[in-house]
Parts: structure tokens; sequence; C-alpha cells
């Protein structure tokens, strides 16, 4: 006679171990694609708690496995005929022309979609990057941003800060109180609060003290820059905005663009809109100069300047931009110049740089496809 | 609930009755009423009440909860496991029909585990639960090892996970230790004193190298691992631990079909003998046909239909002789169950089909006509259970260039690349050195290699 067991809610979790550990390893393997799916054009520019869903794949369990060129057999209708085609369905169709991910139809294939906010992928891939020469100029005279703090109790205070807890407490003290003083007290009775129980907060202001920074974005705007270019650029601008934003309490972000001619645009203008025509280099750097010593003054300020650019200058131009890029370099934290180079050349421009800079602040790297983004970001800050 | 265990013991009182009279050999039975939740985690570990923590486990649970998420089979019902007892799980919020249906089924799979040739001999049903218990406790006490941790246990677990069906085929081989084998070669180049000395050849046999590693080409990779790495002893308990589980496991896989088909064939036995009130036994119906239907377009095969079909053609071809079933399940695996008894007529009845994967569709190459059906039942019988996994040997560790060399033994499937490729990092892991694997790509013979740091190169022969 078989034996029964009957259901015991044990309330026992007990796969939650294991699904903690696949979890996180899943994250790690999120960590290690970021860059492919940061250089996803559709994130670039788009607002920080925009959701987007990213597909992942679930972690494999390696083994030997026969690939997808074996034969199966199925059962069918009876309909068929020798050489009729089945389309796969189209998921399997693209991991097909992927090449080496040839997943197919089998069982393990399983593709996780888990949707992040844009500000989390950023936290993720930021976690262990370092901002460079983070000194912590002297503080800034804008105000930082202040916060509100508990501390003690106060007897007087405006009703949002009661503090409820403790007037309780005050009450059964009281009650206790009068208990020990009069013996015919009756348990039952009401014994209702009273203005003197009423405690509440007491709120200390705190100023946090912040260095600030200021990141000056100048990108090349002119007619050589083609749409791919201008991609690659403002992809490399997304990241070092998110990045410099988490890293900072209080940043500032200026916008310039130049062709022969530099301006101070809007974030909006910067990401969005295109332009035309010759190149100085110089007149950005310029601009650039010009707005650190009207706004933001480097005793104060931690100055970080970046330069995108196909490095296709007018070559009357290099040496005056020569001068003012190591006129950056000694004012700024940190000058990094980034060279869009869809064909892995290389500019006079940068081969200037590198010669005749010799300035620990100065960071070059070249940008050729969109998967060099983040490698050439994490370069440009982790040089040392 | 909606029913009350009372009901349950009514029920399977009766469904022991029937048992009895069609003389199915059981183990002992229990079952366990359990929640949903419950039901999937014990999915999730192949039904073990205590296993060994791994990643892999967790994964299972969300693909489970996942599948039954978007409602892709409905409830969760059966969950038997080979151990003796014999047990199986009842999920509480199923249908007094669907767990009346689930016991039955459950006693052809007992049946199956007591009787069929690979559970006797490959597992040991008596010690089941302890042994993975056991496993359990040990795992756990090198993960709170603070000299080890959870860390280094993981990394020995993904490896000899990545690698534990490479191994015999053979269920209950006994694996001979190296000098046992030592002393079987050499008994074998014994120069035997010859009857016709001078009329024979004085052919010269070659001497077995003695100190060659493997002594001969290995096929079960883990134990390789155990007699001829340098890894340290917790590790290689792991690596048993694995070897050990996979051993029971194996009998599961290569048997799907029977079993399923088995269980199948004799819970409509049962419940077609049991006096089911209409409705009740409209929904068996119902459940019975969904369990066993095709498939048909999802170029799948359901193990559950195909089993219950050959078995009721066995049955039908041979009405003189009940025993025949029986025989049958105690003696064959799938890949003999399909040779000898997916006839002809079964692969035009089930309307099969083989077909060859292409980058976008899939061809179909043979249909259930005369020409085709040979075929296709061959082409399933090696494809089914351990078939699945690629044949991979271990030829011969060189000592001169400090190289592993492993070879896949072609069979018309190639590798599937970084599949492949990543185990072999895996083995390169453990094994710590550069290993090499012959194989066959695009119909050409290559050599992939992964070296120490795991770097993985492709050359020609």
């Amino acid at each position: 006679m078989a034996i029964f067991r009957e259901y015991k809610n044990t309330g026992k979790d007990r796969s939650a171990e294991d699904r903690r550990r696949h979890r996180e390893l899943i994250e790690d393997s999120i960590k290690k694609n970021i860059s492919d799916i940061i250089a996803e054009e559709s994130i670039i520019g788009k607002s920080k708690d925009k959701k987007i869903k990213i597909p992942i794949k679930g972690l494999k369990e390696y083994r030997f496995l026969h690939g997808t060129n074996k034969p199966g057999v199925a059962s069918g209708s009876g309909e068929e005929k020798r050489g009729d085609k089945i389309s796969k369905p189209r998921k399997q169709q693209d991991s097909g022309q992927g090449g080496a991910d040839q997943a197919g139809n089998q069982e393990g294939e399983d593709i996780y979609e888990t949707e992040i906010t844009i500000e989390e992928l950023i936290d993720y891939l930021f976690e262990d990057l370092d901002l460079p020469y983070m000194e912590r100029k002297k503080l800034s005279k804008i105000e930082t941003e202040s916060t509100f703090k508990k501390s003690g109790y106060k007897k007087k205070g405006i009703p949002p800060r009661l503090a409820k807890k403790r007037t309780m407490i005050e009450r059964i003290k009281r009650k206790k109180a009068y208990i020990r003083t009069h013996d015919d007290f009756d348990e039952d009775e009401r014994f209702p609060f009273h203005n003197e129980d009423l405690r509440y907060y007491r709120i200390k202001e705190e100023e946090r003290k912040e260095s600030n920074a200021v990141v000056i974005c100048i990108m090349d705007t002119s007619a050589s820059m083609s749409q791919t270019k201008k991609y690659l650029a403002r992809s490399f601008y997304f990241l070092l905005y998110q990045f410099i934003q988490m890293k900072y309490q209080n940043v500032e972000i200026v916008f310039v663009a130049h062709t022969t001619q530099a301006k101070e645009v809007t974030e909006d203008d910067f990401f969005h809109k295109g332009e035309s025509g010759g190149t100085y280099i110089s007149s950005g750097y310029q601009k650039g100069l010009e707005i650190i010593e009207e706004r933001y003054d480097p005793a104060h300020w931690n100055i970080y300047c970046f330069h995108c650019s196909d490095g296709d200058n007018w070559s009357e131009d290099n040496q005056k931009a020569l001068q003012y890029a190591q006129k950056l370099c000694d004012i700024c934290n940190l000058f990094g110049y980034g060279e869009i180079k869809p064909n892995y050349t290389r500019s006079a421009i940068k081969a200037l740089y590198s010669k005749e800079i010799d300035n620990l602040n100065l960071s070059l790297v070249t940008i050729s496809t969109k998967e060099d983004i983040w490698p050439s970001f994490k370069e440009m800050l982790e040089s040392d | 609930m909606e029913f009350s265990i009372k009901e349950l013991i009514d029920w399977n009182k009766q469904i022991e009755d029937i048992i009895y009279q069609i003389g199915l050999d059981c183990y002992p039975q229990e079952f366990e009423i359990c929640s949903f939740e419950d039901m999937i985690s014990y999915q999730a570990y192949s039904g073990m009440p205590a296993r060994y923590p791994h990643w892999s486990y967790g994964k299972a649970y969300e693909r489970i909860k996942t599948f039954y998420r978007y409602n892709l089979t409905g409830l969760p019902y059966e969950m038997v496991i080979n151990s003796n007892p014999c047990l199986a799980y009842l999920m509480k919020d199923n249908s007094l029909l669907l767990q009346i249906l689930t016991m039955a089924h459950v006693y052809g799979h007992n049946d199956f585990f007591k009787n069929n040739r690979l559970f006797k001999e490959g597992t040991n049903a008596d010690y089941t639960l302890e042994m993975f218990k056991n496993h359990a406790k040990r795992i756990r006490e090198y993960i709170s090892n603070p000299g080890i941790g959870y860390r280094r246990v993981e990394r020995i677990l993904d490896t000899a996970h990545a690698l534990k069906f490479q191994t015999s085929k053979v269920i209950n081989e006994k694996r001979l230790s190296r000098e046992e084998q030592v002393k079987r070669l050499q008994e074998k180049y014994q120069p035997q004193p010859k009857e016709f000395q001078l009329l024979t050849d004085e052919k010269a046999e070659q001497e077995p190298d003695l100190d060659k590693i493997p002594l001969k080409p290995e096929e079960d990779i883990l134990n390789f691992l155990i007699e001829y790495s340098d890894l340290e002893d917790w590790e290689k308990d792991i690596l048993q631990i694995v070897i050990d589980e996979t051993a029971y496991f194996i009998p599961q896989i290569e048997s799907k079909i029977m079993n399923e088909g088995w269980a199948s064939y004799w819970h409509y036995e049962i419940l077609n003998h049991l006096d089911l009130p209409q409705g009740m036994h409209l929904e068996f119906i119902k459940r019975h046909n969904q369990l066993i239907s095709p498939n048909e377009g999802g170029l799948k095969l359901n193990p559950y239909y195909m089993g219950y079909k050959i078995f009721n053609s066995i049955k039908e071809k041979n009405p003189e002789q009940p025993e025949k079933l029986f025989e049958v399940r105690e003696l064959e695996r799938d890949e003999s169950f399909i040779r000898k008894y997916l006839t002809f007529d079964l692969i035009r009845e089930m309307n099969l089909i083989k077909y060859d994967e292409r980058r976008r569709y899939y061809s179909i190459s043979e249909v259930a006509d005369e020409e085709g059906w040979r075929e296709i039942r061959n082409t399933l019988a090696s494809s089914v259970g351990m078939n699945k996994f690629p044949m991979i040997k271990i030829v011969e560790f060189s000592k001169a260039d400090n190289i592993l060399y492993l070879e896949h033994e072609y069979v018309g499937k190639e590798l599937k690349m970084n599949y492949a490729t990543e185990t072999l990092k895996y083995m390169t892991e453990l094994w710590g050195g550069v290993v090499q694997l012959e194989t066959i790509i695009d119909g050409v013979s290559k050599k992939i290699i992964c070296d120490e740091d795991k770097e993985i190169s492709v050359k020609g022969v």
C-alpha cells in the first residue's frame, strides 16, 4: 500500500541560492557584453529612465554537442514530399546567419529578455571605472546641494515631522506613571494622547561639500565628418556625459561644435544637429579656452576637455591647434582627443600631438568602429 | 485542493489492485503532495529531495517556471524518481482525475525502473536518495571549507558538468585500474610458445608501450582526469560525485521513449479498468490524447507518442504472448527498441519524416514510404539517448610536446563549434596544459587547439 505524504507548507524556497548565483552570472555576462549593447544606436541620447529591453542569452551550459548538420526525425502530416522545405522560425534564421553562433532549435538556447533602464546599464558599465586625476580642487563657490538629516527630537515642530513612534512611547510613559499614582485606574479606560506627548524630529541641515567638474565637449561638425563618424563621436560623448554625471554630484557640461568657427551649442543641438564646412580645429580649442577663462577657474574646477574629430584639419591650422592643445593640457585634468577614423589610418594632427605634447593629461585614442567606442573610452580614462 | 487525501488513498487502492492483476512489478510507492513551487523545484533538481548547489539548477528553475508561465503544457503533473521506495510528487492544485492519471502513470515508471536492465545494472535504487544527499553534503562541506570556498567548487562543477556525458555508453562497465590494464596488455603480448615454430612467420609483434597515457584511447574524460591530472583530492572527489550522478541518470537518458511509452501504455490500461464517473472519464480521454499527441508540425517527436505507439503495436503483433511486452521492457533501450520494433507500418502510420537542416530552412529528405522508412528508422535510432552526445576520445598525452590529444569519432555529424571550443577551454582549465581536438569541419580534418591561455586556434591536419 502506497504511502501518501500530505502537503506541508515548509515556506522554504529551495532554489533561491542557486537562482541568485545564476542571476549574478547573467549580470556578469551583461557587463561583459555591455559594449555591444552600448553600441546600439537606439540608446544614444535617450533619457536616463527610459527602459530598454535587452535580450540576454541565457548562460549556456557548454558541452560537446553535434552541430546543426545532423539530420532529424519528426512526425509530419503525411502530406510531405521529399525535397519540401520548411522554413525556420525567424529567430533561428538570424542566429544561423550569425556564423559562429549557429544555435538552431536545440533546447538549451534560452534567451532571457531583461528590462533595464539606461541608468542601470550605465551603472553596470562604469562600476569599475574611475576618473583619472580626480583631485579635490578648492571647494566650490557655487552652492552644492544641501540635504537634511534627522537628528534627535523636539517638542515643537511642524506636522510632517511628527515622530509617531516616539510620540507613542511618550504616551506609554505617561500612562505608566499615571497608573503608579492612581490605584483605581481601569486598564480598559481610554487614555488619549496629550499635547505634551507629541514629539517632532529635529532636522539638521547638512551641506555637502563637493568638488565640481566641468566637461567641455568639443566636436568637429565639418563636412568631412560623415554621418557614421558623427554617430561614433556622439556615442562616445554620450558615454562620457553619463559617466561624469555619475561620478560628480555637480557637473557642468559645455558643448562646443566647430567647423572653421566654433560656437557653444545646447545639448540637443550637439547630439542631433549636423553642420558642414571646413575645419579649423584650433577654433574649437580657442572657444573652449575662452569658456574656461570666463566661467571655470581651474583652481576650483576639475576640468575635462574632450575633442572628437576625424583629424582632417586644414594644415595651415595645425600649429595653432597644437599650441592650444598644449594649453588645454596644462589647465585641464584631462584632455582627450578621440580620432574618428573608420579606415584605421592616422591623421597628421594626431601624430603631431603625440610627438609634440609631453603631458600626462593628454590622452589620444582612435575610434574606427562601433565596437571601438567602449574600449577607447576606457583607454582614455584609464591612461596614466 | 479539490479532493481529500482519503479520496486519493481510495483510488490508489483500486489502482494497486489492477496493477496486481496485470502483473506490474513495482517498488513500494510513496506519493508526496506538494505545491506548484515545490514541484518546479523538484523538477529543477531532477526530483531529488537533496542535491548539491549549482547555478545550473537555478537556471533550470527559471526556465521551467517561464515555460509554465507561458502555459506551454498546462500544469506540471509528473515527477517520479528511480528509487526504492519509489518517490513521486503530486501537485496539489491538479484535478482529482489528473492525480489518478499521474498515479497510474507513475506505477508504470516504477515497474520500468525496477525491471529494465539498464536500471537494474546501472543504478542502485535502494541508495538513490542517500547517494544524492551524501553528495550534497560533501559538496557543501567543500564550499564551507575556508581553504576551498564556493568559487573554487563552482569552477570544478562547471567543468565536470561540461564533460560529464563524455563517458562510456556501456552501462555498469567495470573500470580497470592502470595496473590491471598493464597486466592484460603484457599477457596479450607475451610470446606464446608456438606449435609450428618453423612454419609460422616470425613476425615481430610490436611491443605495447606500457608508459603510454592513456594505455588505450579513453572515452571517459572525467575518469581520465581523476587518474592522470594533478588535481587536488577534493577536486577529484567532486569529479567522482558528478560521474556517479551521471551514471545514475544515463539509464533514463537511454530509455526516455520506452519509459514514457511504457508508463503511458499502462496508465491507459489502468484507467480503463477503473470505474471512473463519466465526467472524469472524458477528462481522462482528453488528457491522455494531449499527452500522446504527435506534436505535428513542430519538427519534433513526442517520446510519449512514439513509445506508446510502439508498445501498442508489439502487443497487437503478439496476441498470444502477453509476456512479450514485459520482455521488451526488461531488455531493450531506446536505440534497440526502435531498431527492432519501429516497423514500416508504424512509421507510415505516424507519418515520420527525416529532415536535414539548412541555413534557413529544413529540407525533407525522406518520407514514410517503401524507400525511405529504413533510413528514417536508422536515423532516429542513432540519434536517441546518449547518441545525442558525440564521442570524443582521449588518444594520448604527449609528454614531449606537452599536448593532450583528443579525437572526435566522426559519424557524419559535425561538432557544434562554439560549444566545442568552450568545452575545450574547460578541459584545458582542469588539465592545465594544451589540449588538441581532431575533428572534421566541412568535410575536412581539422585540429582545434586550446593553449594554456585558453586561446583557440584551428589548423588543418
